[in-house]
């Protein structure tokens, strides 16, 4: 597996994306500091970009590269080695070399900008490990995809639909629920929801360490009893990490069963 | 001799004054080795218009009672220690008098009575400064006076519950107080007044205390300039209130679940301007207020800049700045009677084709999503969702929730400079 792995990474690194990802994320925190040298708002702003695009670029790079390394893949798969081992490889090699790219690019400049002398460390690693989550599951998720899909064309607009869904249709079915039924005490469906969706739960995580909470009024309070605690940010963690193993275990089961 | 005769009563006036200043009043010295050894004798042996000094020293003394016109006036700050003894250190019942220099310490606490550093109650012309207050349940109690000023005291508390702790000014049926340069810190309420007419609180510092900075109700014809409140537990709490002056104030880090920069509750015809918001959760909360003028404030990264609630009419805001607050507007209705022209929002996006510095596009203050939060306010937890972008967007095109007029026809391209005196 180690060693698809390692032919998935430097594939990727031959194809130059992983760069052109790396690059735009070096320029983006460069620019950010150099906009407004407080590192807290730009941890802030920077929230705002990591939420929404890591999803979209590890799905529209997953399905991509799946439907890019095909050839490579069939060959494979007539050598004498396990799908599980093929498949997992080439998962784990375009999750982390996205996952180096972000955190190679954003880390850079923050460093740069004395990151390790403000007090906004654990905020930006909590973000950064988020980001990571971010990139392991919506690779997976696109894993899936495409391997249901041989046509190309249908497979990228699921995997668009998918982030679609999950980036902005879940909050506007949220909102609506809350609206609908806002004579009901709602602050634990409204944990529920959040807990449910990796994109809101990594958003909430990282809003709620930021001094923006206090906004949150009583929900807030609610959450922040939850998050604040050990066993809140466990939780957390264990419903992001469900998110990768599942998808990945549903790669497994489905390349296993594929008639290629 | 014509002069003489033209000025006589002069003369007799200023012969008159200088008896009574100097032959008549005389100075009684306290202190450990003097022959008055405690400020009780020596209030006791006083007569109006004496001076009472006190020298450097701890006195441990409480229920000092004051009924004449006398000055104490502290050398080098003597302590008065009131042992946590639950009665006053001073309670004064006179006209014409003055406490100065004092450092009083260890006011206890009671439940039941209202115990202070000096209590004052129906009295006239007083000055009461320099002092310094440490561990005081109250430092202030003056009731039913008038003509008072409290200038230039330190009031330090250790509060660490509402229910166990006293307000450092605290004033009731006042009027023509004046309220200068004092520092107040870890009260429950910094200043408290209640029924205090035509007063001036003017260049104090209320910070860090467990409830309000600033908490008055039914108070009149008041001006309140150049303070500061920061970072107390609640913020600034106005109530009740009509014809109220409040300028070149600055609220900031009022920072908190239920926190603001200023609530303002039931007030009328007041005037607002020139004052500082900076991250307050909520900058001025304003709950059925009519008739107020908002001019030249400045709102700088709070959650909500304004939020209404309740009734509020003809209201007017103009030439304020609104920058980079999480929300400039909550809305509480989809009526509006109040204006807003002319005001600067760092949001604006619009353009100013002909270079007048006034934005060719109206700019809607209320968002969607503020509108939504303001109903349901679990919905907060969407913040910084690329789903409340697009509504606001949408929203911010063609509105349909929020309310249509309210608009500012002349928003400013660039900011209002700050103005400070």
């Amino acid at each position: 597996m180690l060693k698809i792995l390692k032919y998935s990474i430097y594939d990727l690194l031959r194809s130059r994306w992983s760069y052109v990802y790396f690059i735009f994320y070096l320029i983006l925190g460069f620019v950010l500091l150099f906009l407004n040298n407080d590192i807290n708002k730009a941890i802030i702003t920077l929230l705002n970009i990591i939420i929404v695009l890591t999803p979209l670029i590890g799905t529209i790079f997953g399905v991509m590269y799946y439907y890019n390394s095909k050839e490579f893949t069939e060959l494979l798969l007539a050598q004498p080695i396990k799908r599980s081992t093929i498949f997992m490889g080439q998962y784990l090699g375009v999750s982390i070399s996205l996952t180096l790219s972000l955190v190679l690019g954003i880390g850079i400049p923050f460093v740069l900008y004395g990151l390790f002398k403000s007090a906004a460390i654990f905020d930006f690693g909590l973000l950064l490990v988020v980001g990571a989550f971010l990139n392991f599951i919506f690779v997976a998720l696109a894993y899936n995809i495409a391997l249901a899909n041989e046509n190309k064309i249908k497979g990228f607009g699921y995997a668009i639909l998918v982030w679609l869904l999950l980036a902005v249709v879940y909050d506007g079915v949220f909102m609506i629920l809350a609206i609908k039924f806002q004579e009901y005490p709602l602050d634990k469906f409204a944990l529920i929801s959040m807990m449910l969706n990796p994109i809101d739960l990594s958003r909430t995580l990282i809003l709620l360490k930021l001094d923006i909470s206090a906004l949150l009024g009583y929900t807030g309070a609610v959450f922040k009893e939850f998050f604040g605690t050990s066993l809140g940010l466990f939780i957390s963690l264990f419903v992001l990490f469900t998110w990768v193993l599942i998808p990945a275990w549903l790669i497994n089961r489905k390349a296993g069963r594929k008639d290629f | 001799m014509p002069i003489f005769k033209k000025y006589r009563f002069l003369l007799i006036f200023a012969f008159g004054l200088y008896a009574s200043v100097f032959s008549q009043s005389k100075i009684i010295t306290v202190c450990a080795t003097c022959e008055v050894k405690s400020i009780k004798d020596g209030v006791a042996l006083a007569q109006d218009g004496d001076t009472i000094f006190i020298k450097k020293g701890t006195y441990k003394e409480h229920l000092i009672t004051i009924n004449k016109s006398v000055h104490i006036i502290g050398e080098d700050k003597p302590v008065l220690d009131g042992e946590n003894n639950t009665e006053s250190i001073f309670t004064v019942k006179a006209t014409n008098f003055s406490i100065s220099g004092l450092h009083f310490i260890n006011v206890g606490m009671s439940y039941t009575k209202e115990i202070a550093g000096i209590f004052v109650s129906k009295s006239e012309n007083f000055e009461l400064k320099n002092n310094i207050f440490d561990h005081v349940f109250y430092a202030f109690i003056i009731q039913s006076s008038s003509y008072g000023v409290l200038k230039n005291n330190q009031i330090k508390g250790e509060s660490k519950n509402e229910t166990s702790s006293g307000n450092g000014v605290h004033m009731w049926k006042c009027d023509h107080m004046r309220i200068e340069q004092n520092n107040i810190s870890g009260m429950r309420d910094g200043i408290y007044l209640e029924f205090v007419n035509k007063s001036h609180i003017y260049n104090n510092t209320s910070e860090h205390n467990i409830r309000y900075g600033l908490h008055f109700m039914f108070s009149n014809h008041n001006e309140y300039y150049q303070n500061e409140f920061k970072s107390n537990g609640a913020g600034v709490a106005v109530m009740f209130s009509k014809f109220i002056e409040m300028h070149h104030n600055t609220f900031h880090f009022n920072w908190g679940s239920a926190s603001y920069g200023l609530l303002l509750k039931e007030i009328y015809d007041a005037n607002i301007h020139d004052n500082v918001f900076e991250q307050n959760t909520i900058g001025i909360n304003i709950d059925g207020c009519s008739r107020i003028d908002y001019q030249k404030n400045h709102f700088i990264r709070n959650g909500w800049a304004l939020k209404f609630t309740g009734g509020c009419y003809v209201n007017t805001f103009e030439f304020n700045n609104f920058m980079h607050n999480a929300f400039d507007l909550s809305y509480n209705s989809r009526l509006n009677d109040n204006k807003f022209e002319a005001n600067y929002w760092s949001e604006y996006n619009g353009y100013d084709i002909d270079k007048n510095g006034i934005g060719d596009v109206p700019f809607r203050p209320v968002k969607l999503f503020s509108y939504v939060v303001n109903n349901t306010p679990e919905t907060l937890v969407l913040l910084r969702s690329l789903f409340v972008d697009i509504i606001n967007f949408s929203e911010k095109v063609s509105p349909v929730f929020t309310p249509d007029n309210l608009k500012d026809n002349k928003p400013l391209m660039n900011p209002i400079d700050p103005i400070k005196d």
